[in-house]
């Protein structure tokens, strides 16, 4: 029996499950990460365009700061997150930005004096101040009243991953790589590590573990249109549910990216957008005022992706041999701005579409990008109810977006989570309550079970194709569980997903190489992913309403009355075609922003009923509170800070928030 | 709220009439007993816009459930489907079938470990090399005060960091260098490359002589033979040759050589 032994297993190499394992080796705790395939490869590379956090630097970032971010973040989620845990979020971003700053990456800086920017279509000059000069930059993003993503050109995430796993590098923490986790080796009440195929040799090894923290990402490849990496499939994420003890949570809310280009699926930044690229149609014509006088282009993903896709329902959709599209216009954004912040753009155009950003308008439709939902935590990331399992990144739902997640708040979450999640754990691992005690029986019956599971794939000859049930599924997924849904086509998706998922017990293989074989692989993980895609199915045919990314036709509107609550879902019994659901409900009396209407979008709503007498202590407490400082109003509102680690309890530093006493007059300054 | 059209949309490409498509991969799988490498030859109708990421997953699906290959990002990011393309390194999942010719010939890129037919083991190569390099920023101070303000840098020098630092770890360059094909510990355009990135970088506490250290000999600066392969097939268009040349010159002129 192959068992190796650690205080923290990581699965999943990313931004979130690198900066786990840094917080918990720091903390003199082993760590071990492993990961599909080499941490520098992970998706966290893939977010383009910027990292939220309220530096307040740029003249347009002015008045910026955590209760700006904060509040922005809630009307994002259409009041479905956790508003502590997004307090402690905006709290830690500022320094997950200074921290990676210190690691090396080289965010964009801001020059003092004038320079010319786009803002609704509009040439503008704005001045930067001489004191912001050389610090972090922002650009403007959806769903934000301040400019605060902060950016290294267009390869934002590919520069903060570079330098969490040089720094993981540095601190000699173990990767394994092209190790896949199949199964959570537990008691039905504590985690005790995983089974761990090695994909090359195809051998399985147990890890034992202390704790055990999935930071595996998201679940875009259920769908057959995503911007997701091919290895985003969610399986971390199932390996929790299928415990029949951990629960995950939300995952009717999907999130569908705005810009994708067509029909390719690849991502361009909505930094494309916040930098004053506009929508257009068939006929040229810019389309999203008519839709959103607020907020036009920079409306939340949820709402631009449902407006466009509204719009091409009406027949102003671009025809194409592979379907219809909208155009994305950057070119007034002109070639040195395009050359210098929006080169991953310009590439992925020239590679994938042979066109030039700076005079070709860009082709675009709406595709499946964020898994809103995820492995239900606390905001210590742990499990409720499997004690020494944690969560992070995508894979959680502790639950900072609610039903959808604003631009550049999720590669902010990877790093804060992190910091966050990892010091938690640190915790659990440095007190008795972390003590293990573990059969070796139980350790072999995991092992065994799941090597019998392998073996019966292999063993079967002329069963169901595993990459046809796959496909099968996600075309069901994008046609009735798409942008819009309605309980007729849910219905009929969880009809027909449930078929699939029976069929996937008959799977068999027709290549028979013990080792790295592909087809083993996807035939294992198809039979994961059918039951998170019954999750998101099913959860969305029983919320009867609209809210963020979820959206029905039948039930138009966001009902607080019935349905301020979290889906919860078990996977009681293997034997099992659906989940079983649980609601589980958001207090309005706790929470500091009281729902009402998100600046954007729909503005019909049902109210629930706390919702008038909570607004009304709110502005009580305001009231009595007036001119006593934004912190001691905040505090007196939703108390939060005894939940974040002491280490990131300090206030946040700006220009225009000095320390007293003040910063070194002069930091230095590098020359170039 | 109705203004004109900026310029007219380009009208997409026309209909080309459908033709076969021949790629030969070169095969083996070490740890398959029997394996032996081999040219294996697969034909399909090629698609309008498809890339090598289509082509190798189609084979896949409805051809050949063994054939082994790396994509992730498939959007020519995270540099882990880098192999050898008609005889040239490049990102498969950004190639185009129709920029190759009906006929292709795909290999896996030399000087890694080969896991099987497509598939190498890059990312033990890179780590390796980080470790032997220190390829990280070495703090000034350990514990820094991350809710102050950041340190300040110029914005030139930042953009100047961020074209070094956009490097995918890909192998294209390791794969064409004829001194990595002699020299298994030479540290490749990659690692000389990390060189020239930290050295730029104001917030590392090494000083020339520190880096010097690391890359004084033939398996670092002096090692390479200035074929220029690495900066000619760079997926990014990296000026690794310059920057080579460069800590080359930087290196004599401090007396060493």
């Amino acid at each position: 029996m192959n068992v190796i032994y650690t205080d923290v297993l990581v699965i999943g190499g990313g931004l979130a499950g690198l900066r786990i394992g840094i917080g918990a080796k720091r903390r003199g705790h082993d760590v071990i990460i492993l990961s599909l395939v080499p941490p520098k490869r992970s998706h966290s590379a893939a977010a383009q365009g910027g990292m939220q956090a309220s530096l307040g630097n740029v003249v347009k970032a002015m008045g910026d700061n955590e209760d700006v971010h904060f509040e922005d973040t809630v009307r994002g989620s259409d009041w479905g997150a956790d508003q502590r845990v997004v307090r402690m979020f905006v709290d830690t971003a500022p320094k997950a930005v200074r921290e990676l700053a210190a690691w090396g990456v080289p965010w964009s800086r801001v020059r003092k004096g004038d320079r010319e920017v786009i803002i609704n279509g509009q040439k503008t000059t704005i001045t930067e101040r001489d004191e912001a000069h050389g610090l972090v930059m922002q650009r403007d993003f959806g769903g934000t009243k301040k400019w605060r993503a902060c950016y290294v050109s267009d390869g934002t995430g590919h520069a903060m991953l570079y330098a969490m796993s040089d720094q993981a590098i540095a601190q000699a923490i173990t990767v394994h790589e092209r190790m896949e986790a199949l199964a959570l080796i537990h008691d039905g009440s504590r985690c005790y590590g995983a089974v761990v195929r090695n994909l090359v040799t195809g051998e399985l090894v147990a890890y034992v573990a202390k704790a055990t923290a999935i930071a595996s990402g998201g679940a875009g490849r259920l769908y057959r249109a995503t911007t997701n990496a091919v290895i985003c499939e969610g399986i971390g994420t199932a390996l929790a549910l299928e415990t029949g003890v951990a629960a995950v949570a939300n995952m009717e809310a999907i999130q569908f990216h705005p810009t994708a280009i067509f029909p390719a699926c690849i991502l361009v930044t909505e930094g494309c957008r916040g930098d004053g690229g506009l929508l257009r149609d068939a006929e040229g014509k810019r389309f999203m005022p008519d839709y959103e006088p607020e907020k036009k282009e920079l409306a939340s993903r949820d709402v631009v992706s449902r407006r466009m896709e509204e719009h091409i329902r009406s027949g102003k959709g671009v025809k194409s041999r592979f379907g219809e599209h909208l155009w994305l216009d950057i070119t007034l954004l002109g070639a040195k701005h395009i050359d210098s912040n929006l080169r991953e753009v310009k590439e992925i155009c020239h590679y994938f579409l042979g066109i030039n950003p700076i005079t070709d308008w860009i082709p675009v439709r709406p595709a499946q990008h964020y898994t809103m939902g995820g492995i239900r935590t606390d905001y210590s990331g742990a499990s409720p109810t499997l004690k020494g399992l944690y969560a992070a990144g995508e894979a959680a739902c502790w639950d900072l977006h609610g039903f959808n997640r604003l631009g550049g708040n999720s590669v902010a979450e990877t790093v804060v989570g992190g910091m966050i999640v990892g010091e938690y754990i640190a915790d659990f691992c440095a007190s008795a309550e972390s003590n293990l005690t573990i059969s070796t029986g139980l350790i072999r019956e995991f092992l065994e079970h799941e090597q019998a599971k392998l073996d019966a794939l292999a063993g079967n000859r002329g069963g169901e194709e595993a990459n046809l049930l796959r496909v099968r599924m996600q075309e069901i997924m994008m046609s009735r569980v798409g942008i819009f849904r309605t309980g007729e086509e849910l219905g009929a998706a969880v009809e027909e997903l449930q078929s699939l998922l029976r069929r996937s017990r008959n799977i068999g293989l027709r290549s028979t190489a013990n080792g790295a074989n592909p087809e083993l692989v996807s035939a294992y993980r198809v039979q994961k992913m059918l039951r998170l895609a019954l999750c998101v199915a099913y959860g969305a045919l029983t919320r009867t309403e609209s809210r963020g990314a979820h959206f029905r036709h039948d039930y138009p509107r966001r009902n607080d009355a019935e349905w301020l609550h979290r889906t919860l879902a078990t996977w009681k019994s293997p034997d099992d075609t659906l989940p079983a659901l649980a609601r589980e409900p958001i207090e309005v009396m706790q929470k500091e922003l009281p729902p009402g209407w998100r600046g954007y979008g729909a503005k019909d709503y049902l109210d629930h009923p706390d919702t008038a007498r909570r607004v009304a202590e709110v502005e009580a407490i305001r009231s009595r509170l007036a001119g006593a400082g934004r912190t001691k109003v905040q505090e007196a509102l939703m108390p939060y800070s005894v939940l974040l680690p002491e280490r990131f309890r300090s206030p946040n530093e700006r220009i225009d928030e000095p320390f007293s006493p003040p910063a070194p007059a002069e930091p230095r300054m590098a020359t170039p | 709220m109705t203004e004109p059209a900026a310029t007219a949309p380009r009208a997409p490409a026309p209909e080309k009439p459908q033709h076969k498509v021949r790629i030969n991969v070169l095969r083996y799988n070490p740890q398959e007993r029997g394996s032996v490498p081999r040219m294996q030859a697969y034909e399909l109708e090629e698609a309008e816009g498809m890339t090598l990421f289509i082509a190798l997953n189609e084979i896949r699906e409805k051809q050949d459930a063994s054939l082994h290959f790396d994509f992730v990002c498939r959007a020519g990011i995270c540099g882990s489907c880098a192999m050898v393309i008609n005889g040239r390194p490049g990102l498969a999942c950004r190639t185009l079938t129709q920029s190759l010719g009906p006929e292709i010939t795909l290999a896996p890129l030399p000087v890694f470990e080969l896991i099987a037919d497509l598939s190498v083991n890059t990312g033990k190569w890179m780590r390796a090399m980080s470790e032997r390099l220190q390829a990280w920023v070495h703090m000034k101070e350990q514990e820094i005060d991350i809710s102050r303000l950041e340190q300040r840098m110029e914005p030139e020098l930042a953009q100047k960091i961020y074209e070094l630092d956009r490097c995918i770890e890909c192998g294209c360059c390791v794969a064409a260098c004829g001194t990595a094909r002699m020299r298994q510990d030479f540290v490749g355009a990659v690692g000389l490359n990390k060189i020239a990135r930290f050295r730029l970088d104001p917030r590392d506490a090494r000083t020339d002589a520190d880096f010097y250290e690391l890359v004084g000999d033939d398996s670092g600066v002096f090692g390479c033979m200035s074929l220029l392969a690495c900066h000619d097939v760079c997926p990014k268009s990296l000026p690794l040759a310059t920057q080579i040349a460069f800590v080359r010159r930087k290196m004599a002129g401090a007396g060493w050589n």
